[in-house]
């Protein structure tokens, strides 16, 4: 019998002060956007938002923080992911973002309203701002999350994440403190279906905030769309040293293209001087997490696999047959890569229905049959 | 016109080689060789060229066990004027927030004697790889935050500015930060050094300072695990990567080859055409 009330009173100190207000313990998403763009891992999470608050049996809600410019609008696409509550704190110090003064402006708002959970993107926003609010907030912050549940005894949030290079996962609590945050990996969690009917709630708060701030904007480059981001990629096409040289990527740009991804390379063709740094996965580059990663001419050194191991699906394309890339790759093509890839083109090209068709990742099905092929 | 730099730096395990036991399902540390995380060695060199360019000094701070002190010989060896390691056992367990409450405190100390301008961090450690020391540090020390800097365009001393270049998922922006700041670089940043024969001399005659708890006056409750909100509940491996369909090109032709692939992947979510 102690053992059960142990177990209650833990409950109620982890779903916080439910009943006396009743916005305390609240499932938070943070909606990360550029003007009136929100990045597409705020609605992924926004999903993921309405299941965990479910089974607390608290709400969903978002945090929109800016000038106020697009807030009512990006408010409006919240409540149709499924917010029921939008909390809006508008300041012209917002945007663009700065670290510091949208921490201050969250943290002010954690204090009036006792979320018990805070979901945001592990973006390089989503990662800086939730670094300063944890430490602001003296709570336990859980980068890089790829599953999330609430414990169904003790009602925390159980948080996974990969560590050491996704050679161990590992799930992470932090009991005893509020609110629970966490950032959580772009692509990782299906986008759920808009309701355009739905209905919510839009709180407004007006941060105090100084006018003038330690970091200021100078200029906005957007990524050109031929040197895309490798983060957040469906699908990547990385090319190594069986390249030969820098003009042969111009194949791998083509095949990128035809999947609808971008390209990548090891440290080898980096080093070599044929890819920019920027496009190096690896250990010493970028850690990335695609539904599909084509390894062209990469004979898979274990410091490039520490970068792409979490992919759901590796294809593999090396003349050699001992490459050690083959031995993680779902499927493998021995053969000269001048003459494979020109032919994965055609394919592709020959399946597609005519001038236009898309070509997309099933996630969930990738996911899915990702766990079958690891049995 | 000189400039005070503090690069934080970190030993961590090779985590190419890091695996979990099956039977015990606990994490194999034996045998296991420890590195400088890779992307510290960069924001070394940041430090360090800030320094050749307009004077000052570059201290590199560390915590961890005794052991770690090799990790900051390694960093004298570059030219890093002095070495400080935070040891001792109180701060063993810390997550990201209680590492920067005691790096936070040993960086007030430091700033005493000769006051900081820059802390300058690696974008993440390999193993732990969160990015969140820097940011801790930043708010801890109510420096400006300025994390994933792809270039430095400019230290301006004496109006106190930093311009940097920070990557986005969507793109690039140009930040101008007030001095103190606390940055994070990525690996494009800059290109690292060799040490120089002479710095590396130099480095054997310099010392590393070990600090302890009571040396920085760190409340002992804020320190590693007590003073760590997060808990590790459970680890356990991956679903491991097997060998899968390897198909070779000259057995039949590229052609079919790649119509096979093709067929495998759509029946693995890929989806094509009008349905997509």
């Amino acid at each position: 019998m102690a053992g059960t009330r142990n177990n209650k009173k833990k409950e109620s100190s982890a779903a916080g002060k439910a009943g006396a207000d009743s916005n305390t313990g609240d499932v938070w998403v943070v909606i990360e956007h550029e003007g009136d763009l929100a990045a597409r891992v705020s609605w992924e999470l926004m999903g993921e938002a309405r299941r965990l608050a479910a089974d607390l049996g608290t709400q969903p809600a978002a945090v929109v923080l800016g000038d106020g410019e697009n807030s009512g609008q990006l408010a409006e696409q919240a409540i149709s992911y499924g917010a029921a509550i939008v909390y809006i704190a508008a300041h012209a110090a917002l945007s663009p973002f700065t670290a510091e003064p949208q921490s201050r402006a969250l943290a002010g708002l954690v204090g009036k309203y006792s979320p018990g959970i805070i979901l945001l993107g592990a973006t390089t926003r989503g990662r800086d701002l939730a670094s300063a609010v944890a430490t602001d907030l003296e709570t336990g912050l859980t980068a890089d999350c790829t599953s999330l549940e609430i414990d169904p005894g003790t009602k925390l949030l159980r948080q996974t994440r990969p560590a050491f290079g996704g050679n161990i996962m590992a799930t992470i609590i932090s009991p005893g403190h509020l609110p629970q945050m966490a950032t959580v990996r772009p692509g990782v969690f299906p986008i759920a279906k808009a309701d355009a009917g739905a209905t919510g709630k839009v709180v407004t708060y007006r941060p105090r905030l100084a006018a003038v701030q330690p970091v200021r904007r100078l200029h906005y480059l957007p990524e050109l769309e031929d040197e895309a981001s490798l983060q957040g990629a469906d699908v990547i096409v990385s090319g190594g040293r069986g390249m030969h040289q820098a003009r042969n990527f111009s194949l791998l740009e083509d095949l990128a293209r035809e999947l609808g991804g971008v390209v990548g390379a090891s440290r080898g063709a980096v080093d070599a001087g044929w890819v920019s740094a920027r496009r190096q996965v690896g250990q010493t580059g970028q850690t990335v997490r695609p539904v599909l990663y084509v390894a062209v001419g990469i004979s898979g050194a274990i410091q490039h696999l520490a970068g792409m191991q979490q992919a759901d699906i590796v294809l593999a394309i090396n003349n050699d047959p001992t490459a050690p890339i083959f031995n993680i790759a779902d499927f493998g093509i021995v053969g000269d890569l001048f003459e494979v890839v020109p032919a994965l083109i055609t394919e592709i090209k020959k399946r597609k229905d005519g001038a236009g068709a898309g070509i997309v990742f099933d996630r969930v099905v990738a996911e899915q049959t990702r766990k079958e092929a690891a049995k | 016109m000189s400039v005070h730099s503090v690069v934080c730096v970190k030993q961590v395990p090779d985590t190419t080689q890091v695996r979990i036991d099956p039977e015990t399902g606990s994490l194999i540390r034996q045998g296991i060789p420890s590195v400088i995380n890779p992307f510290d060695l960069h924001a070394v060199e940041a430090a360090l060229h800030l320094r050749d360019e307009q004077g000052g000094r570059v201290t590199a701070l560390s915590m961890g066990p005794p052991q770690a002190e090799e990790t900051l010989r390694k960093v004298l060896g570059f030219g890093v004027d002095r070495a400080v390691l935070l040891s001792d056992r109180a701060f063993a367990g810390a997550d990201t927030l209680a590492t920067t409450f005691a790096l936070a405190a040993a960086i007030r100390k430091i700033s005493e004697e000769d006051p900081v301008d820059l802390v300058i961090c690696g974008k993440q450690s390999i193993d732990g790889d969160t990015g969140q020391v820097g940011p801790g540090l930043a708010r801890r020390l109510g420096m400006s935050q300025v994390t994933y800097i792809c270039g430095l365009e400019d230290l301006d001393s004496e109006a106190g500015l930093i311009r940097a270049w920070r990557q986005l998922e969507s793109g690039r922006e140009l930040l101008e930060a007030k001095l103190p700041a606390a940055l994070t670089v990525t690996e494009v940043c800059n290109r690292i050094r060799y040490a120089s024969l002479p710095d590396l001399i130099a480095a054997a005659g310099k010392p590393v300072e070990v600090w302890s708890a009571g040396d920085i006056g760190a409340e002992r409750s804020r320190l590693g695990l007590k003073g760590s909100p997060t808990r590790v509940n459970k680890i356990f491996a991956p679903p491991a990567r097997k060998r899968g369909e390897i198909f070779s090109a000259a057995d039949s032709s590229p052609a079919a080859a790649a119509a096979t692939v093709m067929d495998r992947l759509q029946d693995r979510g890929l989806k094509m055409g009008r349905s997509a």
